[in-house]
């Protein structure tokens, strides 16, 4: 019986027929549609806040900017201690037993002590003191560079990131070369110096990015535009235009439990892990949806194919 | 003897084969089963049209440049295309989707057919995400920035890094369209090929009026 309904099912259709245009319904949905988009281009336009400069930052936030500078020669941003595929700093997070940005390496390696701040600052001509502190860095050990940058990242944290109220201490040319730093981000020069790293050509905005992101002022500006994780933010878009609603499932998981605790172990600490493991089921379950058992049934069992044969089922009396 | 050299070539396979299985009537047919007579229906050919306005759109971006659309008004025009004709291709194509699942689509040797169809709803989620990704403003920079945690836990960040923008541009203008444009006009084929399913109770239906 199955076999004779697949039969039916694949066979040309031997009953009634209607004309039908192909061609002329394609032509007509493809002058309606863009007629439509034409005037929603026009009425609204489209989504463009400008793009966050690391000047702009330096500007705007000195002291966060400040701050996560010695955080980078410290060690104890986030982008130090992210682990694969920055660097070795931590396992990073886990799928179970498995650790799979550790199991695929270093692959994009990141400095932050260097890429961040030291090499950037070789680039431009320094004032005396930055060129002096540079000088002192360069000539020391690595111990000592650690040693400094700890010291005056705690101090500071301690002093609310107000340079002016830290105490005396054993800090080393650290002050100087964040102090450079801003001067020369404010100046405009940090940002094509972090791109391009000494190179002529070059696409990939890892460093930059990065960097960005270990300062407040950049989580600040998208938890103002609603686009964190944890407010639905990977389907939303700047301004009130629609985003990605089409990742409304995956930024879903982020909103519950036991996803949205990242204190929860195993599963809210390691989210972006299951939740991307759930995602890759989820579409090969789509993708095979008519193997699986109970949900290729329920067209059968809710008939809303009437609806859309409605005239079928009217004409033949079912 | 020519006739058994032609039946080993593969050439003459390949066009027997697509004579047999997909003769221009077909492809082109001017009727259809009277059954073809729904609102759903509109929604398959619907997504194709958005397709093509977006790689019309597209095509235009890709050859002023990623910044264009900030400084000039024509260019914000053709991105606001860009950016609406997505909106619709993606609505278009998930009550599409929704509409083959509550018609059984897949039923008569149509399993590729639905396979083919989530394939490209896949791939289409991947090439608006590397869109989204290439917008050269505050919005891309953010999104790679959370993104790459999400692609990292899993280790594909490690071949596939979010913030790398020249990786990004490439796969939205290049390989991502390329991956699309193919698994949509097989898909297309296969629905020419196969024909519109028939309702789920013409079987028993139709075999009822022959008997």
């Amino acid at each position: 019986m199955s076999d004779r309904r697949t039969e039916f099912e694949a066979a040309p259709w031997s009953g009634r027929t209607r004309r039908y245009d192909l061609i002329k319904e394609g032509v007509v949905a493809l002058l309606v549609i863009t007629v439509v988009v034409a005037a929603l281009s026009t009425l609204f336009g489209s989504p463009d806040d400008k793009q966050i400069t690391f000047k702009g930052w330096a500007i705007a936030a000195p002291a966060d900017f400040y701050a996560t500078a010695v955080q980078e020669l410290a060690g104890t941003s986030g982008t130090a201690g992210y682990g694969a595929p920055y660097n070795s700093a931590s396992d990073g997070v886990n799928l179970g037993p498995l650790h799979l940005a550790k199991l695929m390496g270093v692959t994009h390696p990141v400095d932050t002590v260097n890429d961040f701040v030291i090499t950037p600052l070789t680039t431009v001509v320094n004032s005396g003191p930055v060129a002096d502190a540079l000088k002192q860095w360069q000539s020391s050990d690595s111990k000592t560079q650690s040693a400094w940058a700890t010291n005056y990242d705690t101090a500071l944290t301690k002093a609310n990131q107000d340079p002016a109220k830290v105490s005396a201490g054993n800090y080393g040319p650290v002050p100087e070369l964040a102090s450079g730093l801003l001067t020369m981000a404010q100046a405009g020069s940090l940002d094509g110096a972090l791109l391009s790293q000494g190179n002529y050509f070059q696409t990939d905005n890892t460093k930059q990015t990065l960097f960005l992101g270990d300062g407040s002022y950049f989580n600040d500006q998208s938890t103002a535009s609603n686009l964190q994780g944890s407010t639905w933010g990977m389907m939303n878009e700047t301004g009130r235009y629609p985003g990605q609603a089409w990742l409304w499932l995956y930024s879903f998981w982020y909103q519950i439990p036991p996803f949205n605790n990242g204190d929860n172990h195993p599963f809210g600490a390691n989210a972006d892990a299951w939740i991307m493991a759930i995602m890759g089921a989820l579409s090969l379950g789509l993708i095979c949806m008519p193997l699986i058992p109970g949900i290729r049934s329920l067209p059968y069992k809710i008939p809303l194919h009437r609806l859309v044969w409605k005239n079928y089922y009217q004409e033949e009396n079912l | 003897m020519s006739t058994s050299v032609e039946k080993e070539m593969w050439t003459s396979k390949l066009r027997k084969s697509w004579q047999k299985n997909l003769p221009v009537e077909k492809l082109l047919p001017d009727t259809q089963p009277a059954y073809v007579a729904s609102w759903i229906y509109l929604f398959g050919v619907a997504t194709l049209a958005s397709l093509g306005v977006i790689i019309a759109s597209g095509l235009i971006l890709a050859f002023e440049g990623a910044s264009w659309y900030h400084y000039s008004s024509v260019g914000h025009f053709i991105n606001s295309m860009h950016f609406w004709s997505v909106q619709f291709f993606f609505i278009f194509m998930v009550v599409h989707l929704w509409g083959k699942f509550w018609m059984a689509a897949w039923r008569g040797r149509r399993l590729l057919t639905w396979v083919t169809g989530g394939i490209a709803f896949v791939a289409s989620i991947a090439t608006a995400f590397t869109g989204y990704l290439i917008q050269t403003n505050f919005d891309s920079q953010w999104i790679s920035y959370e993104a790459k945690d999400g692609f990292n836990s899993v280790g594909i960040g490690s071949r596939f890094n979010v913030t790398n923008f020249g990786q990004m541009i490439l796969l939205h203008v290049a390989f991502l369209p390329l991956v699309l444009g193919v698994i949509t006009v097989i898909h297309v084929l296969m629905v020419r090929a196969k024909g519109v399913v028939p309702p789920i109770d013409a079987f028993n239906n139709e075999l009822g009026e022959r008997s």
